[in-house]
């Protein structure tokens, strides 16, 4: 099939299931505010860490100071309130405003002190570090591929860790199971036949489980790609670049 | 967090956008290709033992209502029994709320690929006119294709010529045997209110462009096989006054301007081929030897060797 297939109108809609943080962190309420801001740390605090150790080539205290201080500072200032839709990605805006922050920090000669009056967020940054360490950028990324391929990386990493959740509490515990084992396998002799006889069912029944974590997983993703734009073309396409498909 | 690798994310982004065909009777094989309309996946029909084309289409959630229309639509374009057309063959929804077709699976080259190979302007012009003819069957069974392109058009392993992806066609009038006891509907039912845009831009007519869905006839079609034949001649060095006046004519804005019916298309492009006065193209006289001289090239030459024959005798028997 080819690429140039167009279509427009009420095809395209989609049901709108999650509101949108983006949205969100231009409303009046302070507590709607906050939560639309917890959203997008939590989205983007890993990619911008890894992004300023690599381009600004930070060390890892620097740069953990410049990722709380941007953090903190967008939110007291509302920056994320200033995004245009119409101008680019969501993503794009935010690496546009931390390089801007850093570039400012440097050129001040600032360094922000830990504990000060600024917002401090629980973030995992030892673990960010380590996988840094154990996974050196491929070298002919640029600092803004590596910061979108860092980006899929960690909302994948995000859905998969909200799927298992969801299992957990809806007692399919065994469902997401048998989705580690295959999907998130390094191991490429993992077959439908082998799970099946390691968890004692019909390979039917592995087949069918496998279908319908998959369908969660698909929808996991679509909802949190949904809190994180603002409008629906944007949605489209941050799932067209995440999945390589057109969604409705 | 277990941390994702590369091949962790490619994988999981496969089967994010992979449809989840387990409600159904096909399973999944791959990916064929995508467009903004939807994606085409091989699956397996477990029933019948055979392989299908699916496209799966990016509609919103749909009702029960819409989906028995879309099945009995489905119906309608399936009976169009042509050997130029890949029809419909069934139609369903996955577990998402996305719809799909299954199609036949066709072997072979898309035209565009095909005509990548072959240069030749008159095996294009015979390979396009089958193309009208498959699309004139239609149009006389009341079915319009609306998304007609050289890549919906395939040319199979022994020449044949299949006009495919019928999974966004109208329904202009009843069919001859009426088991619907519908009026007028469309295959994707309320998706072409006014205002929707369906087709390839390239290839599309001005007024479907312009989301005129009710104004949407057979000369939408024709214009967009106006556009395919124009992506035929545009890398032939002499494609002929004639052959380009078929083209504008087919493609004109007005729609009043064009061939009224793909019939009428493909009977110029037959006359073409045959060195034939085509009904887009007025010669003057000179056009009109020239074109008879090509036509009975044979003869002249007969003639002429004759002709030169004779006057080496007489002047042979003079001497």
């Amino acid at each position: 099939m080819d690429p140039d297939t167009d279509i427009g109108g009420p095809l395209h809609r989609f049901p709108i299931t999650n509101h949108s943080a983006i949205v969100d962190a231009r409303s009046d309420d302070q507590l709607t505010r906050r939560r639309a801001f917890d959203t997008i740390l939590t989205s983007y605090w890993k990619p911008a860490y890894k992004y300023i150790r690599l381009k600004w080539q930070a060390d890892n205290e620097d740069a953990k100071d410049l990722t709380q201080g941007f953090f903190a500072n967008a939110f007291e200032k509302n920056h994320f309130a200033g995004y245009d839709a119409t101008k680019a990605s969501f993503q794009t805006f935010l690496r546009t405003c931390l390089d801007g922050f850093v570039a400012n920090e440097r050129k001040a000669g600032h360094r922000l002190k830990r504990g000060g009056n600024m917002d401090h967020y629980q973030l995992d940054f030892a673990t960010a570090e380590n996988e840094l360490a154990a996974h050196a950028a491929a070298t002919d990324l640029t600092p803004e591929d590596y910061f979108h391929r860092e980006w899929v990386r960690w909302m994948f990493t995000i859905a998969v860790d909200a799927l298992r959740q969801r299992c957990e509490e809806s007692g399919r515990k065994l469902h997401f199971q048998l989705f580690e084992r295959y999907d998130l396998r390094e191991d490429a002799n993992v077959s439908y036949a082998s799970l099946a006889e390691e968890f004692g069912l019909e390979p039917a029944t592995v087949n069918n489980y496998l279908a319908a974590v998959r369908r969660d997983f698909r929808r996991v993703v679509l909802d949190k790609l949904r809190e994180i734009t603002a409008t629906d073309e944007e949605f489209r396409a941050e799932a067209r670049s995440l999945l390589g498909v057109d969604v409705k | 967090m277990k941390w994702l690798s590369d091949d962790n994310l490619d994988h999981l982004r496969t089967i994010a956008r992979n449809p989840d065909f387990s409600a159904t009777k096909y399973t999944f094989v791959k990916e064929l290709g995508h467009g903004g309309m939807g994606t085409v996946y091989l699956a397996e029909d477990r029933e019948l033992d055979r392989l299908v084309a699916i496209k799966v289409l990016n509609t919103p959630e749909i009702t029960e209502d819409l989906r028995n229309r879309m099945v009995r639509e489905a119906q309608i374009i399936a009976r169009l029994e042509h050997p130029g057309i890949v029809p419909v063959h069934d139609v369903g929804v996955l577990p998402d709320g996305r719809v799909f077709y299954a199609m036949k699976y066709v072997r072979g080259s898309r035209l565009d690929e095909y005509a990548a190979q072959h240069s030749s302007l008159r095996d294009r012009l015979r390979k396009f006119q089958a193309a009208c003819d498959a699309v004139a069957f239609a149009h006389a069974h009341g079915v319009i294709h609306r998304d007609l392109k050289p890549q919906n058009i395939m040319i199979g392993s022994f020449g044949e010529v299949l006009v495919l992806d019928w999974g966004v066609a109208k329904i202009t009038k009843k069919p001859t045997t009426d088991y619907t006891n519908e009026s007028v509907q469309s295959v994707d039912g309320s998706n072409t209110s006014a205002g929707t845009v369906i087709g390839t831009r390239d290839y599309m007519s001005p007024e479907q462009a312009r989301g005129e869905v009710s104004q949407l006839d057979e000369r939408a079609d024709v214009y967009s096989l106006g556009a395919v034949l124009h992506f035929l001649l545009k890398d032939q060095s002499r494609p002929g006054k004639a052959a380009q006046a078929i083209c504008a004519k087919a493609m004109a804005s007005a729609r009043d301007d064009r061939y009224s019916t793909a019939s009428e298309l493909s009977a110029d492009i037959g006359r073409l081929l045959d060195a034939e006065p085509v009904s887009a193209y007025r010669e003057n006289v000179i056009e009109k030897v020239g074109r008879w001289v090509g036509k009975n090239r044979f003869l002249v030459l007969l003639v002429l060797a004759y002709l030169l024959m004779r006057i080496f005798f007489i002047f042979t028997s003079r001497r």
